[in-house]
């Protein structure tokens, strides 16, 4: 049986089953405990767990961030929170000089297997500093893991593969889905666990494949549905999950059966995850295009504060719609 | 140089230095004379041109690496910046595999990924050998974290030169070290340039470097690194309280380096006079020290000493001869040592693409 929780509730339950299942798993960051997380992420987990598994952090990211990727080189197994992953350029060197680079610099010797999460988004009117979407920066550092969790299920399950992943793995969540609900499988039904590396087809369609992460997800689904009400195209959307490890064969597989294809990313379009995928794509699917492949990403500028004009700076349905007619 | 101690204490009587049998000192020095005899052999063959890279020697400073390594216990770990060859050493790693390792080999201590920064030992509880200045610093802190974690009474020292003081990485790690009652102790090598910049050039303090620590409600001491003796006496006292108290120290030791910042500083000459670096060598050198109070002591005569010299000038040929000889990395090595799972080719290593080679 699943039941419907939102995103920030299934984030809550993997963190706790995880907790659980090894005491070896700390949760540290500003506000994690006491304050019970700065969006509520963790909330309970402090008062449930204790002092010792849930630590709230000074302000101080590339100190307590260098703590955890030390602590996890000698067995502990840390789940640090970013209050923003806007926050990793104070903690940089950290996160990819050491986090990254460790094990390939001692020649395998050490390992280091952190987890780092937190939102990465636009669109909450915080300005440029507070919305940035570095999960393409982060992919583009071998030694790294990241996914970008859609839906509570996928939130609850990617959680939960990383935490249980030798590696580091970067987790990229989203303040506008931590309210959004849907179904995850109940833990009474057995260990809920989504493979790293796994896209998944959020929506089956035959007329263009639409791949993205993240919200543009959801903002995907929701074009998806006006292209077939309003005009009878019926998009398949393909949801990366994870973006690296990537899903190549499943997005070669749908470009194969749709023959169109368009990205969403929140990204900016200078590199980044669908710069890669329309890479690859091209590389290992040409034959099968019927159309030069197209985007959607943000457009390339800062983040603009505007409440007015953020969210079309960003991709929603409207513009992901007009891209798909623009298509032909 | 700021840090000095009162000569008229004689470490030796501390206790812990008199709990040293005469194979125990003979021990010590034959590892400060094995560092230099290695450095020696490094620079001979960097300028040969057979290490790439930069190579920053430990010649001059060995004191300090093997006094305080020496008091290191099975829950007691390591790291430190580039200038990591003596703490190798120290912590007892192979002549070999080190000289391989800036040989760029296969049989080098990181495979010949890491070079003369980045040498590593977990086995022997050295976690590096690393390349950012103070970027070490939150590492050290979260290895001793982890072992108050781990429910383990041990410390972890952390080492970090006097041009790492002014890094901001460094003093979040000291607010969290006090702040969360870690058992880490922060070793300043303070040879008194970073780079070539002289300490009144770069680092605003009030006595010393240490006593910085006091903005941070945190124990200091400062400690004459040319002798051995009182390295251990006082490093003891703070890896003591962190082992006990969980409470942290930073330790001031000031040291010399002979040579530059690395060989590939051509300046290191004109930004100190040849007269301070000879009184050094005259007066302070630590392996001189100690070698004269070893014999003081009636533990070893001059002919011993030289023993000791010739032995180790031997292994260090032997390590160039090894490392000269051993193969070097294939392409398919570049690719290996990236990702735990991919290494270990788990089921999840098996999921998705996880390296993107055109």
């Amino acid at each position: 049986m699943s039941r419907i929780i939102t995103y920030r509730e299934a984030l809550r339950e993997g963190l706790d089953e995880e907790l659980a299942r090894d005491p070896n798993v700390v949760l540290m960051g500003e506000e994690v405990a006491q304050y019970n997380g700065a969006y509520k992420v963790t909330e309970g987990l402090w008062q449930k767990w204790g002092d010792k598994r849930v630590v709230d952090t000074p302000i101080s990211e590339a100190g307590f961030m260098g703590m955890g990727i030390g602590a996890s080189m000698l067995g502990v197994r840390p789940v640090m929170e970013l209050m923003f992953w806007s926050f990793h350029s104070v903690a940089f060197d950290q996160l990819v000089n050491n986090a990254a680079c460790v094990r390939y610099m001692s020649g395998g010797l050490c390992h280091c297997p952190i987890v780092v999460r937190g939102p990465a988004n636009g669109g909450t009117n915080v300005g440029a500093t507070h919305s940035h979407i570095p999960e393409g920066l982060f992919a583009a550092f071998p030694g790294l893991k990241v996914c970008a969790p859609a839906t509570p299920a996928d939130a609850k399950g990617l959680i939960k593969a990383a935490i249980r992943d030798n590696d580091p793995v970067y987790v990229m969540e989203n303040t506008l889905l931590y309210g959004t609900s849907g179904e995850v499988p109940d833990p009474a039904d057995g260990d809920f666990v989504v493979p790293l590396g796994v896209a998944e087809i959020k929506r089956e369609g035959s007329d263009l494949s639409i791949i993205a992460h993240g919200r543009s997800v959801i903002q995907s689904l929701a074009a998806a549905e006006t292209l077939k009400a309003e005009h009878g195209i019926n998009a398949e959307v393909l949801d990366l999950r994870s973006i690296r490890p990537l899903d190549q064969d499943a997005i070669l597989k749908t470009v194969m059966k749709t023959n169109r294809v368009l990205l969403v990313d929140e990204s900016k379009p200078f590199g980044g995850v669908s710069a890669m995928v329309a890479m690859l794509i091209q590389e290992h699917a040409f034959d099968y295009l019927d159309a030069p492949i197209q985007r959607v990403c943000s457009i390339d500028a800062p983040a603009i504060y505007s409440p007015h004009i953020e969210n079309e700076q960003l991709p929603n349905p409207r513009r992901i719609v007009e891209k798909v007619l623009a298509m032909g | 140089m700021t840090a000095t101690a009162s000569p008229a204490l004689d470490f030796a009587s501390s206790p812990i230095n008199q709990s040293l049998s005469a194979d125990q000192k003979i021990g010590l020095l034959t590892q400060m004379i094995r560092i230099r005899r290695f450095e020696q052999a490094a620079l001979k063959y960097y300028q040969a041109g057979k290490i790439g890279g930069f190579l920053h020697l430990y010649i001059g400073q060995e004191a300090v690496a093997v006094g305080t390594i020496s008091l290191g216990g099975a829950d007691d770990h390591f790291i430190t910046a580039y200038r990591d060859h003596g703490h190798a050493l120290a912590v007892g790693m192979g002549m070999n595999e080190c000289m391989a390792e800036m040989y760029g080999k296969q049989s080098g201590c990181s495979k010949g990924k890491g070079g003369s920064m980045h040498f590593f030992a977990p086995d022997k509880n050295f976690w590096g050998g690393h390349g950012i200045v103070a970027g070490q610093t939150p590492l050290g802190l979260g290895l001793a974290y982890g072992l108050k974690y781990l429910g383990r009474e041990g410390c972890c020292l952390c080492y970090l030169g006097d041009g790492a003081v002014n890094q901001g990485a460094f003093h979040e790690s000291l607010n969290l070290a006090a702040l969360f009652d870690i058992p880490v102790v922060y070793v300043i090598e303070n040879n008194g340039y970073s780079m070539g910049t002289s300490q009144a050039r770069s680092s605003a303090f009030r006595g010393c470097l240490a006593q910085r620590a006091e903005a941070y409600d945190m124990d200091w001491d400062v400690i004459d690194g040319s002798d051995l003796y009182e390295v251990r006496a006082k490093t003891h006292i703070a890896m003591e309280r962190a082992r006990k108290q969980h409470k942290p120290s930073i330790l001031e030791i000031s040291t010399y380096r002979y040579y530059g910042h690395s060989i590939a500083d051509a300046n290191h000459k004109k930004y100190r006079t040849p007269e301070e670096i000879e009184n050094y060598k005259q007066h302070h050198d630590p392996i001189s020290v100690f070698r004269r109070k070893l014999i003081a002591e009636g533990i070893i005569t001059e002919d011993q000493a030289a023993e000791i010299n010739k032995a180790a000038a031997d292994e260090a040929a032997a390590a160039v001869k090894f490392a000269d000889e051993a193969p070097a990395p294939t392409i398919a090595d570049i690719s290996t040592d990236v990702y735990w799972e991919t290494d270990n080719q788990t089921p999840a290593s098996k999921i998705g693409r996880h390296f993107f080679n055109d």
